[in-house]
């Protein structure tokens, strides 16, 4: 099977029926997609597909319908994406393994609103459980990267 | 006259120790001066004792022994050392260590014990020092009880402290005075401004005797603590680069999951792997405690493997499902089962002997911890060594039971604590790591990741224990005249004791947590508690005893007061002494304009307090009714932890908790039939999403003489505040959690 993945190419050999999330975990070892639930109630394992946001526990290898984006083809720690350092400005994260789910999220968002209100990231974002409760900083993160991005 | 300096003065020894090409430094805890602790008390194999601080010419490296499940505590005790040691901690390696007794923990012990913490009289504090001093002995060494900040505030400053004044000594070994050098940002400066990096010190000093006359800079001070800074792990987990238990990859790995006895406790009568077996990517079968397990290729191919396993199950021997469950405890208030009575002011049969007695009762359910992370750990496993890599709050009690299971030395166990994706109290278990070694064990050489489904960690949680209780009350001339609360559940102590350590004789004091321990001075004031037998297994959930507690007594002095008709705010005030908890109900009027639970039609105002965790904490909730249901809108939270290192996360605790508590209290439920959870994802288990998220308003007050945690603090009083908003708003009491059983939220 091969996969576009942050722009590049990837091989794997798995069943087309695995979920996405678990090849790209085990079979590639990009373990900042985050098993939690395995039943898109969570939003731990959130990708992009073609730029939508997408729980790749919920989506089958086989029917992978574009490329890939992971966390870390939105930003790395040398070189953030506006979303990160908002995040890390407002220090959402306290254990964190939500956090990359939240943050492809938050893209998904802001690539198709660039100024949500309050209303528009509970919509977008309630599917994402925090366990630790970081909401306040999370909606606090989406309107100062939204305004950041904007001002770019 | 702060009493943790008292401890301090007594009670702190520093070594320090050569180690390979540099010098670690260690603050010790003994009752006796002796002179070098670290090296002198040392029996063979444990020469390698760890430290706090570590200096080789590579670099310079901070443990940190306190598990980060979340809370931040790995970023607040390298900002604790770094304060002292004057460096940059963002340019040390942070390294949990590895187990051991110079790590126990000296505050939980005292804090279990049958004295409110507020209560700082004489019999009190020498129980607490007892206690201390056993817990050093039994070098019982964990994260919990929102107990590290309290335990290790001072010796890690006294650690980095004793480094610094140390690496000064052996840069002024030239004949310059030790006085007259500065410390900065990793270097000691000399009087002609030359700077010399400390890791180019280190050899130097690991050959001196170590400085040990140090004092701690007071607060004033203070360059990084008490004042905002970004924690240490924050880029990390906000660009998908933290590494967590469960992505552990190791070479050669394979991956496995458990399918264990969905009433847990019950055995297994037979079962056939044979379907198991025949699946893609699997490996083995194997038998580990509560059930099987499957090896496979990946871990996708193990969780459809353990579906396919056929098994046989064998029922425990306790009540089957909720009713029987909350019957058995309504039948255990009885003398036969009375477990303590540690609060009985006055004379309550009397005072309610006659008069209109005001009587309710309440329950909390059952809750899973549902960390995000499920419960995973890694093994290796060979002839002369045993690594795991996983996320524990009990490091020690983890080694100990790879010791015990291989035969080997504690020497030949490595134990690569990793940080947790939440916790909540699970980790303070470790069914999960000795199934890890079960499974490794049968695979010498490979090391196998086993990782749960959330179905099995749901259904094999160690929950909060289900709890109920009756109080009865009276009122007059405004006043509440007496209160009588009886409080009912399954040991949790004897549960969790029992599994990781051995019962403690005594009275089950979490039982009772949030109750007895509360400073109002109601004339008439009695908290009991009753041991049911036990039932399903369980665990410490984010304030334990007080999650279900504080609901049951703070709802039914609620309900006094408004029969009594008196102010809520105005009647714990008149009935609370103790300065520090008076504090926080005040601060927690002003900040929300307190005027009564009366704000305006179809809106109502809640007010709660609890002292847990030795933190006083007052919350106010505001609540609207919409027509999809009750919103929350505000919520103001006043706390007093003393002194407040690390401000930022200080206030994400806050407000963490207090959203864990409020969401539990909304929505969440572990309910029985057969002995089987029936919520076993977040489906049935949703706690608060963002869209029901208040706005949330916060004050450390930092009076208290005490410096205490606030991982939990603020979750137990949630709940009750929230009940009674929605009495102000609806006049309809909600006396059982979850309330979504009774009523909508929007």
């Amino acid at each position: 099977m091969d996969l576009t993945i942050n722009g590049s190419s990837r091989t794997v050999d798995l069943p087309d029926d695995m979920p996405l999330l678990w090849a790209l975990r085990d079979g590639l070892n990009m373990t900042s997609v985050k098993y939690g639930c395995g039943i898109a109630q969570c939003g731990a394992c959130t990708v992009h597909i073609d730029g939508e946001a997408v729980r790749s526990c919920q989506v089958a290898l086989g029917d992978v319908w574009g490329e890939i984006t992971t966390i870390e083809g939105l930003g790395t720690p040398d070189a953030l994406h506006a979303i990160q350092a908002a995040w890390i400005e407002h220090q959402v994260a306290q254990c964190g393994y939500c956090q990359s789910g939240q943050i492809m999220q938050a893209a998904d968002l802001l690539a198709r609103n660039a100024e949500p209100t309050d209303d528009d990231i509970d919509d977008a974002m309630s599917g994402n459980l925090c366990r630790c409760g970081t909401y306040p900083r999370i909606r606090a993160a989406v309107h100062a990267a939204a305004s950041a991005m904007r001002e770019a | 006259m702060g009493r943790a300096r008292t401890i301090a003065r007594r009670s702190f020894l520093i070594g320090s120790a050569a180690i390979l090409g540099g010098v670690a430094f260690g603050a010790y805890f003994v009752t006796r001066p002796t002179p070098n602790p670290l090296l002198e008390g040392l029996a063979d194999g444990e020469a390698a004792l760890t430290p706090f601080v570590k200096i080789t010419p590579d670099g310079i490296t901070l443990i940190v022994p306190r598990a980060d499940v979340g809370q931040g505590i790995a970023s607040t005790q390298a900002m604790l050392i770094a304060e002292e040691l004057d460096i940059d901690p963002a340019t040390a390696t942070l390294d949990p260590g590895q187990p051991h007794k110079a790590y126990f923990n000296g505050i939980i012990a005292g804090e279990s014990m049958p004295f409110p913490a507020w209560d700082d009289g004489f019999v009190a504090r020498t129980v607490r020092d007892l206690m201390m001093n056993v817990a050093r002995l039994t070098g019982s060494q964990f994260t919990g009880g929102s107990s590290s900040t309290a335990d290790l505030h001072e010796s890690l400053r006294m650690a980095g402290a004793t480094a610094r004044e140390t690496l000064k000594a052996a840069a002024a070994r030239t004949g310059l005075a030790r006085a007259d050098l500065r410390s900065e940002d990793g270097h000691v400066i000399l009087p002609d401004g030359t700077r010399i990096a400390y890791t180019e010190l280190a050899a130097d000093a690991a050959k001196i005797e170590p400085v040990t006359d140090v004092t701690l800079r007071p607060a004033s001070e203070w360059t990084r603590l008490g004042k905002p800074y970004q924690r240490l792990d924050i880029v990390a987990k906000s660009t998908g680069t933290q590494d967590y238990g469960i992505d552990v990859a190791l070479p050669g790995m394979l991956y496995a999951t458990v399918r264990a006895n969905p009433g847990r406790g019950g055995g297994m009568a037979s079962y056939s792997p044979d379907a198991a077996l025949a699946m893609q990517g699997v490996r083995s079968v194997v038998e580990v405690n509560e059930g099987l397990a499957v090896i496979a290729d990946n871990t996708w191919f193990a969780f459809q493997a353990a579906q396919a396993l056929e098994v046989d199950w064998l029922p425990p021997d306790y009540p089957a499902s909720s009713a029987e469950m909350w019957q058995a405890l309504a039948e255990a208030r009885t003398e036969e089962f009375q477990n303590s009575r540690l609060r009985d002011d006055g004379d309550v049969e009397a005072a309610l002997n006659g008069a209109t007695v005001i009587e309710a009762d309440y329950r909390s359910p059952a809750l899973a911890h549902a960390a995000l992370e499920p419960l995973s750990a890694t093994v290796l496993v060979e002839a002369d060594r045993v690594q795991i890599w996983t996320a524990t709050q009990i490091p020690a009690v983890v080694r100990d039971a790879a010791v015990e299971m291989t035969g080997l030395d504690p020497s030949q166990v490595t134990l690569h604590a990793l940080s947790a994706g939440g916790s909540f109290g699970r980790r303070l278990d470790h069914d999960y790591v000795v199934q890890a070694i079960q499974i490794a064990a049968t695979m010498p050489g490979t090391p196998i990741k086993t990782t749960w489904s959330r179905e099995e960690d749901m259904t094999h949680d160690f929950p909060r224990p289900m709890h109920m209780a009756l109080g009865r009350g009276r009122v007059g001339n405004g006043r509440v005249l007496a209160y009588d609360l009886d409080s009912i559940s399954a040991s949790l102590i004897s549960s969790w004791f029992g599994r990781i350590f051995v019962v403690p004789p005594g009275a089950d004091t979490m039982l009772v947590w949030g109750a007895f321990d509360q400073p109002y001075a109601i004339p008439n004031y009695r908290v009991t508690g009753y041991a049911a037998p036990p039932m399903m297994p369980v665990g410490s959930w984010r304030s334990p005893g007080a999650c279900s507690n504080s609901f049951f007594h703070e709802s039914f002095l609620s309900e006094l007061i408004h029969a009594a008709g008196a102010d809520p705010l105005e009647e714990r005030l008149r009935l609370i002494a103790d300065a520090d908890s008076r504090r926080v109900l005040e601060a927690v009027a002003e900040m929300s304009n307190w005027a009564g639970a009366d704000i305006g039609p179809g809106r109502g105002r809640g007010i709660a307090f609890a002292h847990t965790h030795g933190v006083p904490v007052a919350e106010v909730i505001d609540v609207t009714l919409t027509e999809r249901g009750i919103r929350i809108d505000d919520v103001w939270i006043a706390a007093d932890c003393g002194t407040v290192f690390d401000p930022v996360n200080a206030e994400a605790q806050l407000t963490g908790a207090a959203v864990y508590g409020l969401g539990h209290a909304m929505n969440c439920e572990l309910t029985y039939e057969n002995h089987a959870v029936q919520q076993t994802n977040f489906d049935a288990f949703e706690g608060m999403r963002l869209y029901q998220t208040p706005r949330f308003h916060t004050r450390l007050l930092g009076r208290a003489e005490r410096v205490r945690g606030l991982g939990e603090p603020a979750t137990a009083p949630a709940a009750p505040a929230l009940a009674d908003a929605i009495f102000a708003a609806t006049g309809q009491r909600l006396r059982e959690m979850p309330f979504n059983k009774f009523v909508d939220f929007a």
